[in-house]
Protein backbone atom coordinates (compact mmCIF):
# COMPACT_ATOMS: atom_id res chain seq x y z
CA UNK A 1 0.00 0.00 0.00
CA UNK A 2 2.69 2.49 1.04
CA UNK A 3 4.70 1.47 -1.98
CA UNK A 4 1.83 2.46 -4.16
CA UNK A 5 1.30 5.67 -2.30
CA UNK A 6 4.88 6.86 -2.39
CA UNK A 7 5.05 7.87 -6.07
CA UNK A 8 1.77 9.62 -5.66
CA UNK A 9 3.05 11.57 -2.66
CA UNK A 10 6.22 12.50 -4.49
CA UNK A 11 4.19 13.64 -7.44
CA UNK A 12 2.04 15.69 -5.13
CA UNK A 13 5.04 17.27 -3.47
CA UNK A 14 6.46 18.26 -6.82
CA UNK A 15 3.30 19.76 -8.17
CA UNK A 16 1.65 21.41 -5.22
CA UNK A 17 4.05 24.37 -5.12
CA UNK A 18 3.71 24.83 -8.86
CA UNK A 19 -0.06 24.70 -8.65
CA UNK A 20 -0.09 27.08 -5.72
CA UNK A 21 2.11 29.53 -7.58
CA UNK A 22 -0.15 29.41 -10.60
CA UNK A 23 -3.20 29.99 -8.45
CA UNK A 24 -1.52 32.96 -6.80
CA UNK A 25 -0.67 34.66 -10.09
CA UNK A 26 -4.14 33.91 -11.42
CA UNK A 27 -5.62 35.67 -8.44
CA UNK A 28 -3.30 38.64 -8.96
CA UNK A 29 -4.44 39.18 -12.53
CA UNK A 30 -7.48 37.91 -14.36
CA UNK A 31 -6.29 35.53 -17.12
CA UNK A 32 -6.27 37.27 -20.52
CA UNK A 33 -8.91 35.05 -22.09
CA UNK A 34 -11.27 35.41 -19.12
CA UNK A 35 -10.82 39.16 -19.31
CA UNK A 36 -11.71 39.25 -23.00
CA UNK A 37 -14.73 37.02 -22.49
CA UNK A 38 -16.04 39.18 -19.65
CA UNK A 39 -15.38 42.44 -21.53
CA UNK A 40 -16.96 41.21 -24.78
CA UNK A 41 -20.12 40.04 -23.06
CA UNK A 42 -20.34 43.23 -21.04
CA UNK A 43 -20.00 45.41 -24.14
CA UNK A 44 -22.45 43.38 -26.24
CA UNK A 45 -24.96 43.54 -23.40
CA UNK A 46 -24.53 47.30 -23.04
CA UNK A 47 -25.08 47.88 -26.77
CA UNK A 48 -28.08 45.57 -26.89
CA UNK A 49 -29.83 47.28 -24.00
CA UNK A 50 -29.01 50.89 -24.87
CA UNK A 51 -30.80 52.12 -27.98
CA UNK A 52 -28.91 55.43 -28.13
CA UNK A 53 -25.57 53.63 -27.95
CA UNK A 54 -26.67 51.19 -30.62
CA UNK A 55 -27.53 54.08 -32.91
CA UNK A 56 -23.92 55.25 -32.55
CA UNK A 57 -24.46 58.12 -30.04
CA UNK A 58 -21.01 59.65 -29.68
CA UNK A 59 -21.29 60.74 -26.06
CA UNK A 60 -22.44 57.32 -24.89
CA UNK A 61 -19.84 55.58 -27.00
CA UNK A 62 -17.05 57.79 -25.65
CA UNK A 63 -18.20 56.99 -22.15
CA UNK A 64 -18.26 53.24 -22.87
CA UNK A 65 -14.83 53.33 -24.48
CA UNK A 66 -13.23 55.41 -21.71
CA UNK A 67 -14.73 53.54 -18.78
CA UNK A 68 -14.95 49.97 -20.02
CA UNK A 69 -12.51 49.44 -22.87
CA UNK A 70 -9.58 51.79 -22.38
CA UNK A 71 -8.58 50.58 -18.90
CA UNK A 72 -7.62 47.31 -20.61
CA UNK A 73 -5.89 48.78 -23.64
CA UNK A 74 -2.28 49.90 -23.91
CA UNK A 75 -3.24 52.54 -26.41
CA UNK A 76 0.11 54.25 -26.29
CA UNK A 77 1.82 51.07 -27.46
CA UNK A 78 -0.86 50.45 -30.06
CA UNK A 79 -0.33 53.90 -31.56
CA UNK A 80 3.45 53.65 -31.31
CA UNK A 81 3.43 50.30 -33.11
CA UNK A 82 1.22 51.67 -35.85
CA UNK A 83 3.48 54.68 -36.36
CA UNK A 84 6.53 52.38 -36.22
CA UNK A 85 10.06 53.68 -35.97
CA UNK A 86 8.97 57.24 -36.68
CA UNK A 87 7.34 57.30 -33.24
CA UNK A 88 10.73 58.05 -31.66
CA UNK A 89 11.17 61.16 -33.77
CA UNK A 90 7.83 62.60 -32.60
CA UNK A 91 7.80 65.07 -29.73
CA UNK A 92 5.74 64.19 -26.64
CA UNK A 93 3.08 66.69 -27.79
CA UNK A 94 2.96 65.09 -31.25
CA UNK A 95 2.71 61.65 -29.67
CA UNK A 96 -0.26 62.81 -27.63
CA UNK A 97 -1.89 64.33 -30.72
CA UNK A 98 -1.33 61.09 -32.64
CA UNK A 99 -2.96 59.08 -29.87
CA UNK A 100 -5.95 61.43 -29.68
CA UNK A 101 -6.53 61.48 -33.44
CA UNK A 102 -6.03 57.73 -33.82
CA UNK A 103 -8.50 57.09 -31.01
CA UNK A 104 -11.05 59.40 -32.62
CA UNK A 105 -10.59 57.65 -35.97
CA UNK A 106 -11.17 54.21 -34.49
CA UNK A 107 -14.22 55.31 -32.50
CA UNK A 108 -15.71 56.93 -35.61
CA UNK A 109 -15.09 53.74 -37.55
CA UNK A 110 -16.74 51.45 -35.05
CA UNK A 111 -19.62 53.76 -34.17
CA UNK A 112 -21.38 52.92 -37.44
CA UNK A 113 -20.99 49.18 -36.90
CA UNK A 114 -22.79 49.10 -33.55
CA UNK A 115 -26.24 49.20 -35.14
CA UNK A 116 -25.71 45.67 -36.44
CA UNK A 117 -25.34 44.26 -32.94
CA UNK A 118 -28.29 41.98 -32.22
CA UNK A 119 -28.22 38.40 -31.04
CA UNK A 120 -24.52 37.72 -31.53
CA UNK A 121 -22.62 35.71 -28.96
CA UNK A 122 -18.93 35.64 -28.16
CA UNK A 123 -17.23 32.28 -28.15
CA UNK A 124 -13.68 31.91 -26.90
CA UNK A 125 -11.23 29.78 -28.85
CA UNK A 126 -8.63 27.75 -26.91
CA UNK A 127 -5.77 29.85 -25.56
CA UNK A 128 -2.44 28.47 -26.67
CA UNK A 129 -0.14 29.91 -24.04
CA UNK A 130 1.94 28.92 -21.04
CA UNK A 131 1.10 30.30 -17.61
CA UNK A 132 4.41 32.19 -17.47
CA UNK A 133 3.91 33.91 -20.84
CA UNK A 134 3.81 37.69 -20.73
CA UNK A 135 2.63 38.18 -24.30
CA UNK A 136 -0.23 36.13 -25.72
CA UNK A 137 -2.80 36.02 -28.49
CA UNK A 138 -6.35 35.61 -27.22
CA UNK A 139 -8.70 34.18 -29.84
CA UNK A 140 -12.42 34.56 -29.95
CA UNK A 141 -15.21 34.63 -32.47
CA UNK A 142 -18.55 36.30 -32.68
CA UNK A 143 -21.18 33.73 -33.53
CA UNK A 144 -24.07 35.07 -35.58
CA UNK A 145 -27.47 33.56 -36.29
CA UNK A 146 -26.56 33.48 -39.99
CA UNK A 147 -23.31 33.16 -41.85
CA UNK A 148 -19.80 32.38 -40.76
CA UNK A 149 -18.54 33.39 -37.31
CA UNK A 150 -16.50 36.60 -37.19
CA UNK A 151 -12.96 36.02 -36.00
CA UNK A 152 -11.78 38.47 -33.32
CA UNK A 153 -8.30 38.07 -31.85
CA UNK A 154 -6.27 40.20 -29.46
CA UNK A 155 -2.57 40.58 -28.79
CA UNK A 156 -2.16 41.14 -25.07
CA UNK A 157 0.80 41.89 -22.87
CA UNK A 158 1.04 41.39 -19.16
CA UNK A 159 1.68 44.56 -17.18
CA UNK A 160 1.86 45.16 -13.46
CA UNK A 161 -1.80 46.21 -13.38
CA UNK A 162 -3.14 43.30 -15.42
CA UNK A 163 -3.31 42.24 -19.08
CA UNK A 164 -3.46 44.99 -21.70
CA UNK A 165 -4.63 44.74 -25.30
CA UNK A 166 -2.23 46.28 -27.82
CA UNK A 167 -3.53 44.91 -31.15
CA UNK A 168 -6.83 43.63 -32.51
CA UNK A 169 -7.50 41.24 -35.36
CA UNK A 170 -10.83 41.35 -37.18
CA UNK A 171 -11.45 38.53 -39.69
CA UNK A 172 -7.74 37.82 -39.91
CA UNK A 173 -6.64 41.41 -40.39
CA UNK A 174 -4.46 42.96 -37.69
CA UNK A 175 -5.19 46.59 -36.92
CA UNK A 176 -1.59 47.63 -36.26
CA UNK A 177 -0.23 45.92 -39.36
CA UNK A 178 -2.84 47.60 -41.52
CA UNK A 179 -2.37 51.08 -40.06
CA UNK A 180 1.39 50.77 -40.24
CA UNK A 181 1.27 51.08 -44.04
CA UNK A 182 -1.37 53.80 -43.88
CA UNK A 183 0.71 55.88 -41.46
CA UNK A 184 4.04 55.23 -43.16
CA UNK A 185 2.63 56.56 -46.45
CA UNK A 186 1.57 59.81 -44.77
CA UNK A 187 4.84 60.21 -42.86
CA UNK A 188 6.90 59.65 -45.99
CA UNK A 189 5.15 62.54 -47.76
CA UNK A 190 4.49 65.00 -44.94
CA UNK A 191 6.44 63.84 -41.90
CA UNK A 192 4.84 63.35 -38.47
CA UNK A 193 3.09 66.72 -38.83
CA UNK A 194 1.62 65.57 -42.15
CA UNK A 195 0.29 62.39 -40.54
CA UNK A 196 -1.36 64.35 -37.72
CA UNK A 197 -2.89 66.71 -40.27
CA UNK A 198 -4.29 63.87 -42.42
CA UNK A 199 -5.76 62.18 -39.37
CA UNK A 200 -7.46 65.29 -38.08
CA UNK A 201 -8.81 66.13 -41.55
CA UNK A 202 -10.17 62.61 -41.81
CA UNK A 203 -11.80 62.98 -38.40
CA UNK A 204 -13.43 66.27 -39.34
CA UNK A 205 -15.12 64.79 -42.41
CA UNK A 206 -18.77 63.92 -41.89
CA UNK A 207 -18.87 60.56 -40.18
CA UNK A 208 -19.87 57.49 -42.13
CA UNK A 209 -23.40 56.85 -40.98
CA UNK A 210 -24.55 53.57 -39.61
CA UNK A 211 -27.74 53.18 -41.58
CA UNK A 212 -28.09 49.99 -43.54
CA UNK B 1 -29.80 21.07 -60.57
CA UNK B 2 -27.67 18.51 -62.39
CA UNK B 3 -24.41 19.71 -63.89
CA UNK B 4 -24.97 19.99 -67.61
CA UNK B 5 -22.81 17.87 -69.84
CA UNK B 6 -20.29 20.12 -71.56
CA UNK B 7 -21.08 20.76 -75.21
CA UNK B 8 -17.71 19.53 -76.42
CA UNK B 9 -15.03 17.60 -74.62
CA UNK B 10 -11.87 19.70 -74.42
CA UNK B 11 -9.42 18.36 -76.96
CA UNK B 12 -6.30 16.83 -75.39
CA UNK B 13 -3.80 19.18 -77.09
CA UNK B 14 -5.74 22.15 -75.81
CA UNK B 15 -5.97 20.87 -72.28
CA UNK B 16 -2.24 20.06 -72.27
CA UNK B 17 -1.53 23.63 -73.26
CA UNK B 18 -3.85 24.82 -70.50
CA UNK B 19 -1.97 22.72 -67.97
CA UNK B 20 1.37 24.07 -69.16
CA UNK B 21 0.09 27.61 -68.88
CA UNK B 22 -1.22 26.90 -65.40
CA UNK B 23 2.12 25.39 -64.45
CA UNK B 24 4.02 28.40 -65.74
CA UNK B 25 1.69 30.72 -63.89
CA UNK B 26 2.09 28.86 -60.61
CA UNK B 27 5.85 28.79 -61.16
CA UNK B 28 5.78 32.56 -61.45
CA UNK B 29 3.71 32.76 -58.28
CA UNK B 30 6.33 30.63 -56.52
CA UNK B 31 9.20 32.79 -57.71
CA UNK B 32 7.59 36.12 -57.04
CA UNK B 33 5.76 34.94 -53.97
CA UNK B 34 8.69 34.27 -51.70
CA UNK B 35 8.90 37.89 -50.71
CA UNK B 36 5.22 38.71 -50.87
CA UNK B 37 4.06 37.90 -47.35
CA UNK B 38 1.68 40.35 -45.68
CA UNK B 39 4.34 41.66 -43.29
CA UNK B 40 6.90 42.59 -45.94
CA UNK B 41 7.29 46.13 -47.25
CA UNK B 42 4.56 47.33 -49.57
CA UNK B 43 6.91 47.39 -52.57
CA UNK B 44 7.60 43.66 -52.28
CA UNK B 45 3.95 42.73 -51.87
CA UNK B 46 2.77 44.98 -54.64
CA UNK B 47 5.34 45.38 -57.42
CA UNK B 48 2.54 46.21 -59.88
CA UNK B 49 1.18 49.03 -57.73
CA UNK B 50 1.03 51.70 -60.48
CA UNK B 51 -0.96 49.39 -62.76
CA UNK B 52 -3.09 48.12 -59.89
CA UNK B 53 -4.01 51.64 -58.87
CA UNK B 54 -5.21 52.41 -62.38
CA UNK B 55 -7.41 49.29 -62.41
CA UNK B 56 -8.61 50.07 -58.88
CA UNK B 57 -9.65 53.53 -60.02
CA UNK B 58 -11.41 52.06 -63.06
CA UNK B 59 -13.31 49.53 -60.94
CA UNK B 60 -14.24 52.22 -58.47
CA UNK B 61 -15.65 54.46 -61.18
CA UNK B 62 -17.83 51.67 -62.57
CA UNK B 63 -18.89 50.63 -59.09
CA UNK B 64 -19.93 54.14 -58.11
CA UNK B 65 -21.77 54.65 -61.40
CA UNK B 66 -23.61 51.34 -61.68
CA UNK B 67 -23.13 48.62 -59.12
CA UNK B 68 -23.35 50.56 -55.88
CA UNK B 69 -26.59 52.40 -56.79
CA UNK B 70 -28.16 49.12 -57.91
CA UNK B 71 -27.04 47.33 -54.73
CA UNK B 72 -28.34 50.19 -52.59
CA UNK B 73 -31.69 50.06 -54.37
CA UNK B 74 -31.81 46.29 -53.92
CA UNK B 75 -31.20 46.74 -50.22
CA UNK B 76 -33.75 49.54 -49.86
CA UNK B 77 -36.59 48.04 -51.87
CA UNK B 78 -36.30 44.25 -51.57
CA UNK B 79 -37.71 43.02 -48.22
CA UNK B 80 -35.08 41.75 -45.83
CA UNK B 81 -36.50 38.24 -45.60
CA UNK B 82 -36.38 37.83 -49.35
CA UNK B 83 -32.81 39.10 -49.45
CA UNK B 84 -31.83 36.63 -46.73
CA UNK B 85 -33.45 33.77 -48.68
CA UNK B 86 -31.67 34.80 -51.89
CA UNK B 87 -28.35 34.99 -50.07
CA UNK B 88 -29.01 31.55 -48.56
CA UNK B 89 -29.68 29.97 -51.94
CA UNK B 90 -26.38 31.23 -53.36
CA UNK B 91 -24.60 30.35 -50.13
CA UNK B 92 -25.99 26.84 -50.37
CA UNK B 93 -24.82 26.43 -53.97
CA UNK B 94 -21.34 27.54 -52.85
CA UNK B 95 -21.23 24.97 -50.05
CA UNK B 96 -20.74 22.09 -52.50
CA UNK B 97 -17.62 23.64 -54.04
CA UNK B 98 -16.43 24.43 -50.51
CA UNK B 99 -16.80 20.73 -49.65
CA UNK B 100 -14.76 19.75 -52.74
CA UNK B 101 -12.00 22.16 -51.73
CA UNK B 102 -12.04 20.90 -48.14
CA UNK B 103 -11.38 17.44 -49.54
CA UNK B 104 -8.60 18.73 -51.81
CA UNK B 105 -7.05 20.39 -48.76
CA UNK B 106 -7.02 17.08 -46.91
CA UNK B 107 -9.81 17.91 -44.49
CA UNK B 108 -12.30 15.02 -44.91
CA UNK B 109 -14.27 15.87 -41.75
CA UNK B 110 -14.88 19.45 -42.84
CA UNK B 111 -15.70 18.18 -46.33
CA UNK B 112 -18.29 15.86 -44.85
CA UNK B 113 -19.73 18.67 -42.73
CA UNK B 114 -20.08 21.01 -45.71
CA UNK B 115 -21.50 18.25 -47.88
CA UNK B 116 -24.07 17.54 -45.15
CA UNK B 117 -24.92 21.22 -45.10
CA UNK B 118 -25.53 21.14 -48.83
CA UNK B 119 -27.69 18.02 -48.66
CA UNK B 120 -29.74 19.19 -45.65
CA UNK B 121 -30.27 22.72 -46.90
CA UNK B 122 -31.08 21.58 -50.44
CA UNK B 123 -33.77 19.19 -49.22
CA UNK B 124 -35.22 20.15 -45.84
CA UNK B 125 -34.16 23.73 -46.40
CA UNK B 126 -36.01 23.80 -49.73
CA UNK B 127 -33.27 24.43 -52.29
CA UNK B 128 -31.32 26.42 -49.75
CA UNK B 129 -34.01 29.03 -49.10
CA UNK B 130 -33.49 28.42 -45.40
CA UNK B 131 -30.17 27.63 -43.78
CA UNK B 132 -31.29 24.94 -41.34
CA UNK B 133 -27.84 23.35 -41.05
CA UNK B 134 -26.24 26.22 -39.10
CA UNK B 135 -28.64 25.95 -36.14
CA UNK B 136 -27.99 22.19 -36.23
CA UNK B 137 -24.36 22.87 -35.46
CA UNK B 138 -22.94 22.54 -38.98
CA UNK B 139 -21.17 25.87 -39.32
CA UNK B 140 -20.80 27.55 -42.67
CA UNK B 141 -17.34 27.67 -44.20
CA UNK B 142 -15.97 29.22 -47.32
CA UNK B 143 -13.18 27.54 -49.26
CA UNK B 144 -12.13 28.32 -52.80
CA UNK B 145 -9.41 27.02 -55.08
CA UNK B 146 -7.05 29.88 -54.23
CA UNK B 147 -7.15 28.74 -50.61
CA UNK B 148 -6.55 25.16 -51.74
CA UNK B 149 -3.45 26.25 -53.67
CA UNK B 150 -2.32 28.15 -50.58
CA UNK B 151 -2.80 25.03 -48.50
CA UNK B 152 -0.66 23.14 -51.01
CA UNK B 153 2.13 25.63 -50.37
CA UNK B 154 1.71 28.04 -53.27
CA UNK B 155 2.54 31.50 -51.92
CA UNK B 156 0.16 34.35 -52.57
CA UNK B 157 2.52 36.12 -54.94
CA UNK B 158 2.15 39.81 -55.79
CA UNK B 159 -1.12 41.60 -55.27
CA UNK B 160 -3.27 42.06 -58.36
CA UNK B 161 -6.35 44.16 -58.94
CA UNK B 162 -8.43 42.51 -61.66
CA UNK B 163 -10.71 44.57 -63.88
CA UNK B 164 -14.29 44.31 -62.54
CA UNK B 165 -13.39 41.40 -60.22
CA UNK B 166 -11.29 43.44 -57.79
CA UNK B 167 -8.57 42.41 -55.33
CA UNK B 168 -6.67 39.22 -56.14
CA UNK B 169 -3.15 37.89 -56.33
CA UNK B 170 -0.94 36.00 -58.73
CA UNK B 171 -2.07 32.79 -57.01
CA UNK B 172 -5.75 33.63 -56.54
CA UNK B 173 -6.39 35.04 -60.02
CA UNK B 174 -5.86 31.83 -62.05
CA UNK B 175 -7.65 29.90 -59.28
CA UNK B 176 -10.80 31.72 -60.35
CA UNK B 177 -10.96 29.43 -63.40
CA UNK B 178 -11.46 26.19 -61.40
CA UNK B 179 -13.78 28.19 -59.12
CA UNK B 180 -15.81 29.14 -62.18
CA UNK B 181 -15.90 25.51 -63.37
CA UNK B 182 -16.95 24.28 -59.94
CA UNK B 183 -19.64 26.93 -59.60
CA UNK B 184 -23.09 25.34 -59.68
CA UNK B 185 -24.60 28.46 -61.26
CA UNK B 186 -22.36 27.79 -64.28
CA UNK B 187 -24.19 24.47 -64.66
CA UNK B 188 -27.61 26.06 -65.20
CA UNK B 189 -28.71 24.94 -68.67
CA UNK B 190 -30.61 27.93 -69.93
CA UNK B 191 -28.30 30.78 -70.83
CA UNK B 192 -30.88 33.40 -69.89
CA UNK B 193 -31.55 31.91 -66.47
CA UNK B 194 -27.85 31.47 -65.88
CA UNK B 195 -27.11 35.11 -66.64
CA UNK B 196 -29.98 36.24 -64.44
CA UNK B 197 -28.59 34.11 -61.62
CA UNK B 198 -25.11 35.61 -62.10
CA UNK B 199 -26.52 39.11 -62.08
CA UNK B 200 -28.61 38.53 -58.98
CA UNK B 201 -25.64 37.03 -57.20
CA UNK B 202 -23.41 39.99 -58.03
CA UNK B 203 -26.04 42.40 -56.69
CA UNK B 204 -26.59 40.30 -53.57
CA UNK B 205 -22.84 40.15 -52.89
CA UNK B 206 -22.38 43.85 -53.49
CA UNK B 207 -25.32 44.71 -51.23
CA UNK B 208 -23.74 42.71 -48.45
CA UNK B 209 -20.52 44.67 -48.85
CA UNK B 210 -22.21 48.06 -48.44
CA UNK B 211 -21.66 48.16 -44.71
CA UNK B 212 -18.07 46.94 -44.88
CA UNK B 213 -17.38 49.50 -47.55
CA UNK B 214 -18.61 52.33 -45.35
CA UNK B 215 -16.32 51.02 -42.62
CA UNK B 216 -13.31 51.12 -44.95
CA UNK B 217 -14.35 54.54 -46.17
CA UNK B 218 -14.24 55.83 -42.60
CA UNK B 219 -11.15 53.94 -41.45
CA UNK B 220 -8.70 54.30 -44.33
CA UNK B 221 -6.36 57.18 -45.05
CA UNK B 222 -5.66 55.58 -48.44
CA UNK B 223 -8.38 53.18 -49.53
CA UNK B 224 -6.18 51.44 -52.11
CA UNK B 225 -3.48 50.31 -49.69
CA UNK B 226 -5.99 49.69 -46.90
CA UNK B 227 -7.94 47.25 -49.07
CA UNK B 228 -4.75 45.69 -50.40
CA UNK B 229 -3.29 45.02 -46.95
CA UNK B 230 -6.63 43.81 -45.69
CA UNK B 231 -7.02 41.45 -48.64
CA UNK B 232 -3.55 39.91 -48.34
CA UNK B 233 -3.82 39.41 -44.57
CA UNK B 234 -7.31 38.04 -44.83
CA UNK B 235 -6.42 35.55 -47.58
CA UNK B 236 -3.45 34.30 -45.60
CA UNK B 237 -5.69 33.88 -42.58
CA UNK B 238 -8.23 31.97 -44.68
CA UNK B 239 -5.59 29.62 -46.09
CA UNK B 240 -4.76 28.62 -42.52
CA UNK B 241 -8.42 28.58 -41.41
CA UNK B 242 -7.90 31.33 -38.88
CA UNK B 243 -4.71 29.91 -37.36
CA UNK B 244 -1.80 31.23 -39.41
CA UNK B 245 1.63 30.04 -38.21
CA UNK B 246 4.53 32.13 -36.84
CA UNK B 247 1.99 34.46 -35.33
CA UNK B 248 2.72 34.14 -31.62
CA UNK B 249 4.36 37.33 -30.43
CA UNK B 250 6.62 39.01 -31.15
CA UNK B 251 5.20 39.55 -34.61
CA UNK B 252 6.53 43.09 -34.62
CA UNK B 253 10.13 44.12 -34.98
CA UNK B 254 11.35 45.39 -31.57
CA UNK B 255 12.72 48.43 -33.43
CA UNK B 256 9.12 49.28 -34.30
CA UNK B 257 7.88 48.74 -30.79
CA UNK B 258 9.24 51.69 -28.81
CA UNK B 259 6.48 51.48 -26.22
CA UNK B 260 6.88 47.77 -25.50
CA UNK B 261 7.17 46.91 -21.81
CA UNK B 262 10.89 46.86 -21.18
CA UNK B 263 11.68 49.24 -24.02
CA UNK B 264 10.90 52.17 -21.77
CA UNK B 265 12.20 50.45 -18.65
CA UNK B 266 8.88 49.52 -17.06
CA UNK B 267 9.14 45.73 -17.29
CA UNK B 268 6.31 43.99 -15.51
CA UNK B 269 7.36 43.05 -12.01
CA UNK B 270 5.64 39.70 -12.32
CA UNK B 271 7.78 38.47 -15.20
CA UNK B 272 10.10 35.73 -13.97
CA UNK B 273 13.72 36.80 -14.25
CA UNK B 274 14.65 33.57 -16.01
CA UNK B 275 12.04 33.88 -18.75
CA UNK B 276 13.35 35.66 -21.84
CA UNK B 277 11.52 38.88 -22.58
CA UNK B 278 9.18 38.25 -25.45
CA UNK B 279 10.06 41.48 -27.17
CA UNK B 280 13.72 40.64 -27.48
CA UNK B 281 13.48 38.50 -30.58
CA UNK B 282 13.31 35.11 -29.03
Amino acid sequence: MTKRLLPFLLWLLMFVPAAAATAATAAAAEPPDRLIERLSNEILERIRTDAALKAGDRKKLDELVDNTVMPHVDFRRMTALSVGRNWRTATPEQQQQLMDEFRALLIRTYAGALSSVADQKVRMRPLRANPQDTDVIVRSEVVQPRGEPIQLDYRMARRTDGWKIYDVNVLGVWLVETYRTQFAQEVSTGGIEGLIRSLSEKNRQPAANGKT
Amino acid sequence: MKPAPRASRPNPRRSLRAWLAAGAWLGAAWLLGGCATPGSPAAARDPFEPMNRVVFQFNDTIDKAVLEPVATGYQDYVPENLRIAIGSVFGNLADLWTAVNQLLQGKPLEALSDLSRFVLNSTLGVAGLADIATPMGLEKHHEDFGQTLGRWGVPSGPYLVLPLLGPSSLRDAPALIPDYRGDLVTAIDSKGERNNAYLLRVIDTRARLLRAERLVEGAALDRYSFIRDGYLQRRRNLVYDGNPPEEPPPAYDPEDDPEAPGASGDAPASAPASAPRTDENR
